[in-house]
């Protein structure tokens, strides 16, 4: 974990209520897809935890949803403006597992951290397909972003308005792949948890109070004991998971 | 010892500065994030004899200036604390810990406290008989003098360290409370534990914390920490350990003057991990501007 003090380069709507905040400023301890960063907003006590969804030397990519007072005062940002991070939180996927055709899930505003993952799969030369899923056409994002790094993308929408209709899983049903990573609402994951024919990895949201591992604020049950979705995760391994109820 | 230093039952302190059970783990984590020894102490997560997984999620919502915890005491029980927590805690900390204590049972209480009491590296057993978020337990002792003496009186007969009773804020007289502890052989009060209460989320139309209720702390609760510390300071003779909303070095002074030797700071590690550190660097300045040679000389100030 790092804290440090990041200046806003862009801050824009991709959909409705969706945005797009780039960063610049010390991203030397992101290292592993599928981490997170808790930014601290001015008249709010606790952190926002937001996914990271691209990183470079210097510069971080997030992608987030304005869904209460703080990520909305989030969203109304200049860009010149800076922001109280903490960066490298969580433990991120775990790349070497994915075998040669990974298949990578994201819903909803589960798809961000889908894009650096895709990003650094392909990189290491993996064939990687990508399924993104939305409610309805004017909520997608990022679909031409996943195709240009080369990723076989599909688009699903729940009311058919674009792309296939239906869920994520209905497109994996059909699939044939090595190992699939996913990020989305819990509704979501249980399907895909339920459909998936191979290994895989899961990541989980929780409020959280501290982000780094010290409250206790967002424990879970696993096979192998309790976890921190902040610390041990936000990523568990399938054959971890104890879904409570 | 410095302008800082202060004694706390008979143990001599760098600093007053005390990171607050419950927001500090055992302390190694933060290791990862700067050398803890320049801590006071710390008050390590409290500790029950059977390991607890605690209450479900959601554990915390926000408020302004604070936030809500109900995280029900999860801890891994008191013999995996002494076998796995402690000696990873030794590696990182040599200094005496404050080791946090909870329990369902006057019984309870004196097993685990004398089992603690034992350790080499604890120097002091803070008892808190003040949780908000466990049923049958914590705060049902801290409510009522009689109860909390009982509790008082039967960790003393187990124990040979200073023995500091954390208290709730959630009574109606807490100066009786202090009083019945000190009275039952108490060598320390600590206050304020957090304030019961509760946000309701208008979509669900349900409340936000699946405990339903749960603990106020942050800045919010900051001001009725130093009424209720200087209540106490004022009525008693042993020394009062001040914490509530604490998260400046200014704080600290204040919680002092109100009569606090020692001072812990919780939920402010949860939104800065580097509050602890801040506030100690930050010390020495705002002394200066207060014209406070050592910090010990102002500890009731105000009383």
């Amino acid at each position: 974990m790092k804290q440090g003090i990041f200046k806003i380069t862009e801050n824009r709507a991709l959909t409705e209520n969706v945005f797009l905040m780039r960063l610049s400023g010390d991203t030397s301890d992101i290292t592993a897809p599928g981490q997170f960063v808790n930014i601290k907003l001015d008249g709010f006590y606790l952190r926002r935890p937001i996914s990271v969804c691209d990183v470079n030397e210097n510069e971080l990519t997030i992608i987030y949803k304005a869904v209460g007072k703080g990520t909305e005062a989030m969203s109304q940002m200049a860009e010149g403006e800076s922001l109280d991070i903490l960066t490298g939180l969580g433990n991120g996927y775990d790349l070497s597992i994915s075998g040669e055709r990974p298949v990578l899930l994201g819903g909803g505003v589960g798809v961000p951290p889908m894009y650096l993952l895709a990003r650094k799969l392909i990189e290491e030369g993996k064939k990687v397909t990508a399924i993104l899923g939305f409610n309805k056409k004017d909520e997608v994002f990022y679909e031409e972003e996943f195709r240009k790094l080369g990723a076989e993308t599909i688009v699903t929408t729940v009311d058919g308005s674009y792309g296939e209709k239906g869920f994520v899983t209905d497109v994996l049903k059909n699939l044939d792949y090595t190992f699939f990573y996913t990020c989305g609402p819990e509704p979501m994951l249980r399907a895909v948890f339920k459909e998936s024919k191979t290994a895989g990895e899961l990541s989980f949201e929780r409020r959280m109070g501290c982000g780094f591992g010290a409250c206790m604020g967002c424990s879970c049950k696993t096979i192998t004991g309790y976890k921190r979705i902040c610390k041990e995760g936000p990523v568990m391994k399938k054959e971890d998971i104890l879904w409570e109820d | 010892m410095g302008r800082l230093s202060v004694e706390l039952c008979g143990i001599t302190m760098e600093n007053p500065i005390i990171p607050a059970s419950g927001t500090f783990g055992y302390g190694y984590e933060f290791n990862d994030y700067y050398d803890i020894n320049m801590l006071g102490t710390f008050s390590f997560k409290g500790t029950t004899r059977e390991p607890r997984f605690g209450n479900p999620t959601p554990r915390i919502a926000e408020v302004p200036s604070g936030m809500l915890n109900a995280v029900g005491l999860q801890n891994p029980g008191v013999e995996r604390v002494i076998s796995e927590e402690l000696p990873k805690l030794k590696k990182c900390f040599n200094k005496p810990v404050m080791a946090n204590v909870s329990g369902f049972s006057v019984d309870e209480y004196a097993e685990v406290c004398e089992k603690l009491d034992k350790e080499e590296q604890v120097g002091w057993l803070e008892v808190n008989i003040s949780c908000p978020n466990v049923h049958g337990g914590g705060m049902s002792f801290g409510t009522d003098p009689k109860a909390a003496a009982e509790v008082t009186a039967a960790v003393k007969k187990v124990t040979t360290k200073p023995v500091i009773m954390k208290l709730s804020p959630n009574v109606s007289d807490i100066v009786a409370i202090a009083k019945a502890c000190e009275d039952a052989g108490a060598d320390g009060i600590s206050l304020i534990n957090t304030l019961l209460a509760m946000r309701i989320d208008l979509n669900r139309r349900k409340p936000l914390l699946a405990n339903v209720t749960g603990g106020l702390s942050g800045e919010a609760v900051f001001p009725v920490a130093v009424r209720m510390v200087y209540q106490v300071a004022k009525a008693v003779k042993v020394p009062v350990v001040g914490l509530g909303g604490v998260s400046t070095a200014e704080d600290v002074i204040e919680m002092m003057m109100a009569g606090a030797t020692a001072v812990q700071v919780g939920a402010a590690n949860l939104v800065e991990p580097y509050a602890c550190k801040n506030i100690i660097e930050d010390l020495p300045r705002v002394m200066d501007k207060y014209r406070i040679e050592n910090l010990k000389d102002i500890i009731g100030g105000a009383l």
